[in-house]
């Protein structure tokens, strides 16, 4: 039963009626804070079920959407953000929204990496999953030293909440595997590691944007056996006694299949989970293993954690694909370093004649700061270009970049008309064809909302 | 004659947080394109340098705990090749965190760092707000080529405050932004052929002039001490991104 004190029961009603009018997944958890700061904890404290936190940097609306799915196929429906609203008002939004679900479900929600310690503060979290973290937003996140000591610190006041709990961390990042250990390098209890066991998909080189260089713990630079994705990869520090950690949950055997997904074996101690992942990238194998590891914890068996995988379903914008006048659209969020680089990558693999469409925002949400589309590596589909159309507000910057990235600028295109240049970069493209739309998040938003109005997709928070 | 441009770019593996390896390719890049050798050359934590093998350095901006390593490291092992080289005239481009370096000291947390005191100028903690934001500047005539190009655009994200000195003359006049302290109407520092700035974006790729003006000044010596001025390229989408990064930063509207 709830037990709703008068100024949140009024508060909720408020902020009711607003999220009836359709469209917000942010303004009713806004009216709801605003009358009743406390009520992200108070909510969260009448669910019944676990409480799980997944934050990262790349690929946490994936890997909650991969959790959320597997649970609710388990029959346990969480409460879920899956809008992808992840900062206060939007995991309050969702505790509004969908108090009355189906009890013993709990609460799953993405959290934005700089909005984690709060949330878990008030939430008091079963489970943390983090992932990893990269470059991103430098504007507005700062440097990523500071991130991970935020987390450290919120580690510390979970630990002091006592109870049972326990934390899913990358063993292949080590600024997030790091977290693994006490301020005295003491292994926290309740600790499980995943990450990644085939060299065959490392890379031949670290990616540029490289950023975990020196040991958490005294400072001397690590060396890497191999590199996976930026920084993440198998390492050691040759001073101290840091080194990536043995992960209990690790991807044996990962075949890239393209665009069209990958084939993945897991070790876990619960048994092998193998499966055909339908969402493509090393990227998105990292987000499955992420998801494998916390549904082991939530209890889920081998079996039913790779069903739900194979059956795992594109979330919004990432890897989405429509149909649009007899053309396939196929649309990939890019917003940092180093998940455009793995975009562009997976593009580039198998060779094949490419037509793009890339619009660079930089709203507030996308990070005012463009210089990050420097720092991502656009030269691998160099030569695979048909066309390219660079829209958003820093059209021509975008354009600039894959000039010097290698592009053939003879097929850049720069229309900085984002829903007119989308339109006629569709229409370019031969009938059947297809397209890849690669959106910075404004741009997305934009362009969902107005294939939604012509009834071509979704709207989002549906 | 056969022009070769060699790079010197110190510290890449640390000093290169806001995309500073977009200025080393926009160099190359525009270099090979006309012809002009192009080596890059790398010096690293403990790695001397002799400043006659250089034409253009390179320093772009870290992390606070990068930047602290590398402080001390250009002490001990880089101060008298940069100083040496500043000397003899050679170009010297340093970005955000590399700019604050060449100064007295600057300030990390509560802890003042020494920096090589190459520029007259020295960097302070504020309790105030970082300085974030698009940002465009004029330089003086000294520094404008033929064609009248005056204007640098960029973005900015400093906490520190960066007062000149009495020797010291800066880069440019602040248009629009916040430059070296967000209150004296000044950014960066210009000294012989030395420009240190707080514009990344980053600063070459979103001002194509710029970047010839500096490959001139380096092939200086190569062009009977005169700067080179390079011959013209097909810069159309070069252009259209400097009028894009003049725009952000609220010019041209």
């Amino acid at each position: 039963m709830f037990v709703v004190r008068p100024s949140l029961a009024r508060a909720i009603g408020a902020a009711s009626r607003l999220s009836g009018r359709g469209g917000g997944t942010t303004l009713p958890g806004r009216i709801l804070l605003g009358m009743a700061p406390d009520a992200i904890a108070r909510l969260g404290a009448e669910l019944d079920g676990p409480i799980v936190l997944i934050s990262a940097t790349n690929g946490k609306t994936t890997t909650a959407a991969m959790v959320a799915a597997a649970l609710r196929a388990a029959g346990r429906p969480p409460i879920h953000n899956k809008a992808g609203s992840n900062m206060n008002r939007g995991i309050a939004t969702a505790l509004l929204e969908q108090r009355t679900a189906a009890p013993g479900g709990g609460g799953l929600f993405e959290v934005d990496e700089a909005w984690l310690r709060p949330v878990a503060a008030e939430l008091v979290p079963d489970l943390i999953v983090l992932a990893n973290l990269f470059r991103d937003q430098l504007d507005r996140y700062g440097e990523l030293e500071r991130l991970v000591d935020d987390w450290a610190k919120m580690l510390e006041t979970r630990v002091q909440r006592g109870g049972d709990w326990s934390l899913v961390l990358n063993a292949d990042d080590p600024l997030v595997s790091d977290l693994g250990r006490d301020a005295d390098g003491a292994p926290r209890p309740g600790v499980v590691y995943f990450g990644v066991d085939d060299p065959s998909v490392s890379l031949a080189e670290p990616q540029h944007a490289h950023d975990a260089k020196h040991c958490r713990r005294c400072g001397a630079p690590y060396q890497y056996e191999r590199f996976y994705m930026g920084h993440l990869g198998h390492y050691r520090c040759p001073d101290c006694d840091s080194a990536r950690p043995r992960p209990s949950v690790a991807a044996r055997r990962v075949e890239l299949l393209g665009f069209d997904g990958s084939r993945v074996e897991v070790d876990s101690p619960a048994g092998p989970i193998n499966f055909t992942l339908p969402l493509p990238g090393l990227y998105n194998v990292y987000n499955a293993v992420a998801a494998s590891a916390a549904l082991l914890q939530l209890g889920l068996g081998p079996a039913a954690i790779a069903t739900s995988l194979e059956a795992t379903a594109a979330v919004f914008g990432r890897v989405e694909e429509i149909q649009i006048e007899g053309r396939r659209v196929a649309i990939l969020l890019i917003k940092n370093p180093i998940g455009a680089s793995e975009v562009l990558r997976t593009l580039a693999q198998p060779a094949q004649p490419l037509e793009l469409w890339i619009a660079l925002n930089d709203k507030i949400a996308d990070g005012r700061d463009i210089s990050w589309v420097w720092d991502a590596d656009f030269e691998p589909p160099a030569e695979l270009i048909l066309r390219v159309t660079c829209s958003g507000s820093r059209a021509p910057e975008m354009a600039n970049r894959l000039k010097y990235a290698g592009w053939d600028p003879a097929r850049i295109v720069v229309d900085d008309d984002l829903h007119g240049s989308f339109n006629r970069a569709v229409a370019a493209v031969e009938p059947g064809g297809r397209l890849f739309a690669l959106p910075t998040y404004t741009a997305l938003l934009e362009l969902r909302t107005r294939l939604a109005d012509r009834g071509l997709a979704k709207e989002y928070w549906a | 004659m056969n022009l070769r441009l060699r790079l010197l770019a110190l510290y890449p593996e640390q000093m290169n947080i806001y995309a500073d390896r977009g200025n080393l390719l926009f160099l190359r890049r525009r270099c090979e394109w006309r012809g002009i050798g192009f080596e890059l050359v790398r010096a690293g934590i403990g790695e001397r340098f002799d400043p006659e093998t250089a034409d253009l350095i390179y320093i772009g901006g870290g992390q606070d705990r990068d930047q602290l390593l590398v402080a001390e490291d250009m002490r001990k092992t880089k101060r008298e090749a940069i100083a040496r080289a500043v000397e003899a005239e050679t170009v010297l481009l340093a970005v955000c965190g590399g700019y604050q370096l060449l100064g007295h000291s600057y300030q990390l947390a509560d802890r003042t760092v020494a920096g090589l005191g190459i520029a007259d100028l020295e960097t302070v903690r504020s309790n105030d707000a970082r300085l974030i934001g698009n940002v465009a500047i004029e330089l003086p005539a000294s520094d404008r080529p033929a064609d009248g190009a005056r204007v640098l655009a960029g973005f900015e994200n400093h906490g520190g405050r960066t007062r000149l000195g009495a020797d010291a003359e800066p880069l440019g006049r602040v248009l629009r932004g916040h430059g070296n302290n967000g209150s004296d109407g000044f950014e960066g520092v210009r000294l012989k052929n030395l420009f240190g700035t707080y514009l990344h974006g980053p600063l070459l790729p979103k001002n194509a002039w710029f970047a010839d003006y500096l490959i001139g000044l380096s092939l200086a010596r190569q062009n009977g001490g005169k700067p080179l001025r390079p011959t013209p390229l097909d810069d159309r989408i070069e252009a259209a991104a400097h009028a894009c990064a003049r725009a952000a930063a609220g010019l041209d509207r």
